[in-house]
């Protein structure tokens, strides 16, 4: 767990974004599987949406790729030299009983980043994604969809090369959830690679550059946006998006 | 009656400003906070190492360190005084009969309670932040004072208790400190005193005395306390 | 929160009790429970204070602590009333040498209405058998103290046992026996000093003294040199020869509560 993170040292917009693969990976719990085996390739640029019905898996698929579980079965591949440095925002966003700012302050500390240029990089991260005013606010007195754009930031300010989200608007207003789709956005236009889940079809449509569909804990169909959502391949996919409940 | 005449004595005592009862006082107190400061020092890296990190054993020590928060204080003082007995390992520093021994014995007492409390809120707050934690990249090492100063409220009152525990116990002072007038006599073994000797309403008037700074020192932390709260969330 | 804060109270508490304790000559002085109760101290030691210089820290335990503490070489000095231990003391080679410095006596207290008739007793022998034969409840210290084993033996030179529901062993010291013997409204035999300066007395009186039988002969020991180098073995010697010089002797009969001497001084 050590060597997580890599030390910041180069703008991600200048390094192509790191290629994930999956080679039958397989996660089981007191002997039941409950993902996989699957194998996947997530190249190109995204941004990656993971969707399908609860339960099928996605949460899980998403911890398995950014580190926090580790398969039964398989493999998890990067195809940098070593681990690229990611980030991970929740459903429910996890803050520290500190000021907003603070929040972000640590996170950049434990990352050891020298301590006079912490400051800089929080207010302009703040700034970013409309905190400013909430700077010295304590993080946990923040409405839900300031909460998630605070987590957005802490992401933001360790340039991450890769940001995974789990569901991150499935609590939010509608407001707050156009506000998190336009910061997911900004991490795209920097070059970061998106893997984010979701169950609204809508959010998918806006956002997605290619959909990695699961139910059942096995990956049905990989595909690109469009193709996706006009013509799904998999006999799952097309149940899902007509409206049906899906295993 | 004699408790009407109790809350006489009390009163007489903190106006008349009785030398030898502020003496008493103040050691008390010194012995005491300074037990808890060093308990909390030592305890609450414990807990949280224990709520941290897998090791073999680790069930036996929470259920040790839980067990031990109800460590008799006069087993406590029994057991410190013959490791610091002459006869014993640690006779040559002297310490017997001193405030030091008495610090040593308190600090005994009270160090289960922080290191087992602190522990069971550490691991309720990691609980909460774990995948957060590792998603940043941070050691579990590195997680120990994050987690620590994230949980300060409720390791304040935690400490209080700890605090509280040193300054009403006897059975630990009395065994290490040898209750010598003017050098380690404090409240409780005052009380313990004036009651051998017949004297209950001064015995008791003491007892109002300690339980007055006890509250005092209560409200001011839990004032301190609920400030800094209001400022930081 | 506030660490500077924290920090500088522990720094200020350590410095006070640094120089709390460890300021000035004095030595520790291993006595009992019943002879700080009685006042004893607070009276004699300032005068020996000022004529040494020394300061004596009494630490007050029972008889049978006070030789623990001796034996180990906690304390510097030993004062206590059970010639028969303090010889044992010498025999082993714990203690160098022993003298006489004072006696008090025994009393017998009990409820003002006297059940047992102990009043009218010819001796102490009578008395103890009154109390058995009445059954009258006696709260007894039940701690092997000199106290104890003293009224051990007066039991037994009254040729009765002190068995039954009547005769409560508490296991306590001498203050706290007679707390509990005054709510149990009780006999109790207690030394005059601690009886004369005890505050809580409610229904006892003092029903039977005198007898030469109940004298409480105390004892002052100098500690050896060769099991315990390390004691303050000068300084306890200045103690122990002023206890049994004429100051010493006229400090302790100068000693008086409510117009009463508790403790006659007798070294030789």
């Amino acid at each position: 767990m050590s060597s997580f993170n890599r030390p910041l040292l180069v703008s991600s917009s200048l390094i192509p974004p790191p290629t994930l693969c999956f080679d039958g990976v397989a996660f089981s719990h007191q002997d039941k599987v409950l993902l996989g085996p699957c194998s996947f390739t997530l190249d190109g640029t995204g941004p990656t949406l993971v969707m399908g019905p609860n339960g099928a898996g996605k949460s899980l698929l998403l911890r398995l790729a950014h580190g926090l579980l580790s398969p039964t079965q398989g493999q998890v591949a990067w195809s940098s030299v070593g681990r690229p440095r990611q980030a991970m925002v929740f459903q429910h966003p996890v803050l520290l009983r500190r000021s907003a700012v603070a929040n972000l302050t640590h996170a950049l500390a434990v990352n050891n980043v020298p301590r006079r240029t912490r400051t800089k990089l929080a207010s302009d991260a703040l700034e970013r994604f409309g905190l400013t005013a909430c700077s010295n606010t304590p993080a946990r007195v923040l409405s839900g969809g300031e909460q998630q754009r605070l987590a957005l930031a802490r992401a933001w300010v360790l340039s991450p090369q890769v940001l995974f989200l789990d569901e991150p608007t499935s609590a939010l207003d509608p407001a707050a959830i156009k506000a998190v789709e336009a910061a997911v956005r900004e991490f795209h236009q920097r070059g970061t690679r998106i893997v984010m889940t979701t169950h609204d079809l809508h959010q998918a449509r806006r956002l997605a550059g290619d959909v990695l569909f699961l139910s059942g804990g096995k990956v049905r169909e990989h595909t690109p946006a469009e193709a996706f959502f006009d013509r799904p391949v998999s006999r799952e996919a097309q149940a899902y998006i007509a409206g049906e409940l899906v295993e | 009656m004699e408790n009407n005449n109790a809350f006489y004595v009390a009163l007489s005592l903190l106006l008349n400003l009785d030398t030898s009862l502020f003496q008493i006082v103040a050691l008390s107190l010194q012995v005491s906070i300074l037990a808890a400061l060093i308990a909390a020092v030592l305890g609450f890296p414990l807990g949280a190492a224990v709520a941290l990190w897998r090791f073999p054993g680790r069930g036996g020590m929470i259920v040790l360190l839980n067990a031990l928060m109800g460590l008799p204080p006069v087993v406590a003082g029994l057991m410190v005084y013959l490791l610091l007995s002459r006869a014993g390992p640690l006779g040559e520093w002297g310490l017997l009969f001193t405030p030091g021994a008495m610090v040593i014995a308190q600090v005994v007492l009270v160090l289960p309670i922080l290191a087992a409390l602190s522990r069971q809120k550490v691991e309720e707050l990691l609980g909460e932040y774990r995948e957060q934690f590792v998603s940043l990249g941070m050691s579990r090492l590195r997680m120990m004072p994050t987690l620590l100063w994230d949980a300060r409220f409720a390791l304040l009152t935690i400490l209080l208790a700890g605090f509280g525990r040193a300054s009403a116990e006897v059975g630990a002072v009395m065994m290490v400190g040898g209750n010598i007038d003017g050098v380690t006599r404090v409240m409780t073994t005052a009380i313990v005193l004036e009651t051998g000797k017949g004297n209950l309403p001064l015995a008791l008037g003491l007892g109002i005395v300690l339980l007055m700074l006890v509250m005092l020192i209560n409200a001011g932390v839990y004032l301190m306390g609920e400030l800094t709260r209001r400022r930081t969330g | 929160m506030n660490k500077p804060i924290i920090l500088a109270l522990a720094g200020v508490t350590s410095v006070g009790l640094a120089l709390n304790a460890y300021a000035d000559d004095y030595i520790t002085l291993a006595s009992t429970t019943s002879t700080e109760n009685s006042g004893l101290f607070d009276a004699i030691l300032p005068q020996f204070e000022d004529a040494s210089g020394i300061d004596v820290r009494v630490v007050a335990v029972g008889t049978g602590q006070a030789f623990e503490i001796a034996r180990r070489g906690d304390a510097d000095s030993l004062l206590v009333h059970d010639t028969e231990g303090e010889k044992r003391f010498v025999e082993n080679g714990f203690a160098s040498e022993r003298a006489d410095v004072m006696y008090n006596d025994f009393v017998l207290i009990g409820p003002a209405d006297d059940p047992a008739n102990i009043s009218e007793a010819q001796g102490a022998a009578e008395a103890f058998a009154a109390i058995a034969n009445a059954e009258a409840p006696f709260t007894s210290r039940g701690d092997d103290s000199g106290t104890n084993r003293a009224e051990l033996r007066f039991w037994e030179n009254a040729g009765v046992e002190p068995e039954g529901d009547w005769y409560r062993e508490l296991g306590s010291g001498m203050g706290p026996t007679l707390n509990t013997a005054a709510a149990m409204d009780a006999y109790v035999m207690s030394d005059r000093a601690t009886w004369v300066a005890f505050g809580n007395r409610q229904n006892l009186t003092l029903l039977f003294e005198g007898d030469e039988v109940l004298f409480n002969q105390y004892g002052s020991l100098l500690l050896s040199e060769e099991k315990h180098p390390h004691l303050k073995h000068e300084l306890a010697r200045q103690w122990h020869e002023w206890l049994i010089s004429e100051d010493g002797q006229q400090a302790i009969a100068n000693f008086k509560v409510d117009g009463q001497q508790l403790f006659f001084p007798n070294a030789k």
